[in-house]
């Protein structure tokens, strides 16, 4: 057999890749036929709801479920005390499904019950009387820095220092990344900037609550429905919470309505688990509008600050940047890679960024599209654009002087391989966008964006049934589309059409682990072990051919969906299709299948610029978006519908959090706006169309040169749109969201 | 708790089903009905996963009673096909990859289908504007409000009769009037 796993001869003329497929899920999604995570029901089942803490800060004196427990209906009702040992990973995860000692946040949750109906749950929930006594709290990064602060953990002594502080803070840690002397390399420049810039919270806000179906049977055996980004870190987590051999717990995945992070942890899904062991009966579980605002992972709120030196030819001599985040009621905020990714798209003598991991009585934040890297670009990139005004420099000409290119250093450390940035930014340049002329009240702003990219523990399994057709399993969620590329891959690689091939997401019982769809790895990773699983079945349909033809099987190839003998000494045989062999395999040798289990390296990372133009209403503060086009490269496209998608989700989130986006809390630290007439994501007629460029600059680290291209989209908006309003408003805006009374502030107008 | 017994109409089926007095008709539809197309994104009116047609009208069941839907006829997205063949809208939302995730779908389908039942010319504005109140978090909109816009370019060119048969149609037309 001459076909080999290589992933240097990279493939780039392509029968199937690279063309805009029907996804194989489509008919089901537009008749109302997916099952997405509420739509499943089980005999027997049980509706479990979450009482949550009102406070943002209380201790928990004494929890009295005695009322509710005799309710008629009432079948279970578990508390943190139904929550045992755990492994010390899982602490924090525990005692975020279910208060402790201590509600951490407004919203946190501190018990829950099921019952026959959901009504009778409410009522339930409503005898269920919890004793507080309410703490000092702060929500603020600044003021949750300060030596004075409330403090939320006893036991956390901030990490990263050189020395180890006696007393406790909300300080979780420090981190620092770059090389060179910041300090020499200002005095070099010709001017220098530095800034204050603060964004706030923002939720992924996927359509779909969180909901999930849990059934544990008296033999220790359970099964959980859910709509989660990783089924197989469900299992693990719950598991391990609960005490259950992972091998007990078989997890399927739903459809799942939107993640973007979010959903790449557990909230409810333990809960309906313990409450399903208590009541001995199927539970399920979903969350409402107001519960994931409140409880469920918003992003950081942050506070940074800036400082870059330039030329006046341009070259910037110097960047130096503090980021502060807090990352809600636990450490592990995503302020590392926002330290990491902010100076990224610059080769940089030297270059330094802090990050600070803070603590506040917020919900504990979760990954949300390229965690943490949006607001350290918008901070970086508004100084660069600011800087190019006053040296009354092009900003994509300044940027493309600087841009990082293949090999060079990259500010967190490693150099870069082949990498596509230049190739964005000079078709920013040459697209008609940028010529454009602007009318009164009018700006246009370019931001580029970094994104590291993830590979990950994948394993896909692939069967080649008796008719021809291929079933394709992966373990990794499809959100947007990747049953589709998957499909197509594996497809492309096998040489049959893609409409032989089914691709489906088993459960956590029918294949190796996974991790969880993040990282923009699926496309990358679970298409890369598709292409090597469909290698692997291709050797052995060889093999079978060989045995057919009784020649030796390295004197037979495939090509184009058909083994053919390598060679005229090889003897005249008609070539087998894939039909063909499958259908004799009974008599050959049994099933054929391939499989490919790996932890998937050589993810290239990916950049993106984005030009956007806007309009500031003087009066009103309102920002209009009138043009918008994002230019990323994707490596290869696999399915360019889904690619283009990408890019035009990620910017109009990107838009929300510009514009409207933002956690609003009281004085005594609860959430004011816990739905989605406050908590205002971009609606339909707030937006122009989003064009997209798809740059293509091969990932050598895959067959195909596939880059994520997921999360990059996520990182320039949120300073392009600042630089487009700063340019229309002609002053410098440093805070967001750029709300109407944030934007007459600036104007000096209120 | 006190129930109700509702007579409807549902996707051209006479429906009878018994709901509590405060279930809303999200509730009902799709914890008792088995229906379970449309969504519910928010309870709260604001984001129109939960569209459907109640008398020809777009509603948020999500903000009706179920008891309310007493002798209504009611079409929400498992009706918009005609058996195995799709809804034009249907046909287009694949063709134009305008679904991601696709949870916002159904509620698109049906806000869509009841925009083009009274406008089948409608600018890109007016679609924008008619789906302002159905969120899309994964797609940006473009493609979805391409789709439309297709749709309803291919229903005009499709609907406008050929000069020899339109005398036929329209005398038809007025006769069954
Ligand atoms: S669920 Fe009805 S509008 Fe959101
Ligand atoms: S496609 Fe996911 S919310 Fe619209």
């Amino acid at each position: 057999m001459n076909v080999q796993p290589d992933n240097k001869a990279m493939k780039r003329d392509f029968d199937i890749v690279g063309k805009r497929t029907p996804r194989p899920d489509g008919i089901d999604k537009v008749t109302g036929r997916a099952r997405f995570g509420a739509d499943m029901s089980m005999p027997g089942m049980l509706w479990g709801l979450v009482l949550r803490s009102p406070h943002a800060h209380a201790k928990i004196k004494r929890i009295d479920t005695s009322k509710a427990e005799k309710l008629n209906g009432v079948h279970a009702i578990v508390t943190s005390k139904d929550f045992g040992p755990c492994d010390d990973s899982l602490l924090d995860i525990r005692e975020n499904v279910m208060a402790r000692e201590k509600a951490l946040y407004d919203g946190h949750a501190v018990a829950a019950v099921a019952a026959v109906s959901r009504s009778v749950a409410r009522q339930a929930l409503k005898l269920i009387k919890v004793d507080y006594q309410v703490l000092p709290h702060v929500t603020d990064v600044d003021e949750a820095m300060k030596p004075d602060a409330p403090v939320i953990n006893d036991k956390l002594f901030t990490k990263g220092l050189d020395k180890t502080p006696k007393k406790p803070s909300n300080i979780a840690e420090r981190f620092e990344f770059g090389h060179g002397e910041v300090e020499k390399g200002f005095k070099e420049a010709d001017l220098v900037i530095e800034r204050t810039f603060r964004t706030e919270a923002t939720h992924q806000g996927y359509i779909e609550p969180h909901a999930c179906v849990a059934s544990m049977g008296a033999d220790g055996r359970g099964e959980m429905w859910v709509c989660t980004q990783g089924h197989f870190m469900v299992r693990n987590t719950c598991a391990g919470l609960l005490g259950i051999d992972v091998s007990n717990l078989r997890v399927t995945a739903s459809e799942i309505g939107g993640g973007f992070g979010g959903k790449t942890t557990v909230f409810i899904e333990p809960v309906a688990l313990a409450l399903s062991l208590k009541a001995n009966r199927p539970v399920k579980m979903v969350m409402s509008r107001e519960e994931v605002l409140r409880a469920s992972g918003p992003t950081s709120s942050s506070s940074i600050d800036v400082k870059i030196g330039m030329k006046k030819d341009g070259t910037i001599t110097a960047g130096d940047a503090t980021l502060r985040y807090q990352g809600g009621a636990f450490p592990g905020s995503a302020v590392p890679y926002g330290a990491m990714a902010c100076f990224a798209p610059y080769d940089l003598k030297n270059v330094r960024a802090i990050g600070w991991d803070v603590i506040a009585n917020r919900p504990k934040q979760a990954a949300y599209r390229a965690p943490g890297a949006p607001m350290g670009a918008y901070a970086i990139e508004s100084v660069i654009d600011e800087l190019c005004r006053e040296l009354k420099l092009d900003p994509i000409d300044v940027r493309l002087k600087n841009a990082s290119s293949d090999g060079s250093k990259a500010s967190y450390g490693p150099n870069f391989g082949v990498i596509g940035l230049k190739a964005t930014l000079e078709a920013a340049k040459n697209h008609p966008h940028w010529k454009a002329k602007l009318g009164k009240n009018q700006g246009r702003g370019v931001a580029c964006g970094f994104w590291f990219n993830f590979g990950g523990e994948t394993s896909v399994s692939l069967n080649v049934n008796v008719d021809g057709t291929v079933g394709l399993s992966v373990g990794t969620p499809d959100i947007g589309g990747s049953r589709a590329s998957i499909g197509n891959m594996a497809a492309e690689e096998l040489g049959i059409p893609h409409d032989k091939v089914r691709c489906i997401i088993a459960d956590t019982a029918s294949l190796g682990y996974n991790d969880v769809t993040d990282g923009s790895r699926v496309t990358f990773a679970s298409g890369m072990a598709a292409i090597q699983a469909a290698r692997d079945a291709i050797g052995k349909l060889c093999e079978r051919a060989a045995k057919i033809w009784g020649i030796p099987v390295d004197a037979v190839v495939w090509e184009k969906g058909h083994a053919r003998p390598a060679s005229p000494n090889a003897g005249k045989h008609e070539p087998l299709s894939l039909a063909d062999i499958a259908a004799q395999a009974g008599a050959t040798g049994g099933p054929i299948a391939g499989h490919c289990e790996i932890n998937a390296e050589g993810a290239g990372v990916s950049f993106a610029t984005h030009m956007v133009d806007s309009e500031v209403d003087p009066e009103t503060g309102h920002v209009k978006i009138l043009r918008y086009t994002v230019f990323q490269d994707a490596g290869k496209a696999v399915h360019p519908s889904y690619v283009e998608g990408q890019f035009q989700g990620g910017a109009v989130q990107g838009i929300g959090w510009a514009l409207n986006e933002e956690y609003i809390y009281s004085k005594d630290g609860r959430l004011q706006n816990p739905g989605f007439l406050d908590y205002r994501i971009p609606v339909c007629s707030d937006l122009p169309m989003i064009d997209t460029v798809i740059v293509e600059v091969p990932n050598p680290g895959h067959p195909y040169g596939v880059r994520g291209v997921g999360e990059t989209s996520i990182v320039p908006p949120l300073a392009a749109i600042s630089n487009s309003v700063s340019d229309a408003a002609k002053v410098r805006m440093t805070r967001l969201p750029m709300s109407p009374p944030n934007v007459l502030k600036a104007l000096g107008r209120i | 708790m006190f129930q109700v017994h509702v007579r409807t109409r549902i996707n051209g089926d006479d429906t009878e089903f018994s709901c509590e007095a405060d279930e809303t008709l999200l509730d009902a539809l799709r914890d008792r009905l088995g229906l379970t197309g449309a969504k519910e994104g928010c309870g709260t009116g604001d984001c129109g996963a939960c569209s459907v047609l109640v008398d020809g009208r777009l509603v948020c069941a999500c903000l009706m009673l179920g008891a309310e839907a007493e002798g209504c006829d009611i079409e929400t997205v498992e009706g918009m096909a005609d058996g195995s063949k799709l809804h034009p809208l249907q046909q287009k939302f694949l063709d134009h990859a305008a679904l991601q995730c696709g949870v916002c779908t159904p509620g698109f389908l049906v806000a869509a289908k009841s925009l083009l039942e009274r406008n089948d010319n409608p600018t890109e504005e007016e679609v924008r504007y008619w789906l302002a109140g159905n969120l899309c978090r994964c797609t940006g909109y473009d493609k979805i409000v391409r789709a439309v816009l297709d749709t309803a370019a291919d229903m005009r060119k499709a609907s406008k009769p050929k000069p020899a048969k339109a005398k036929k149609a329209s005398a038809k037309g007025r006769v069954s009037a």
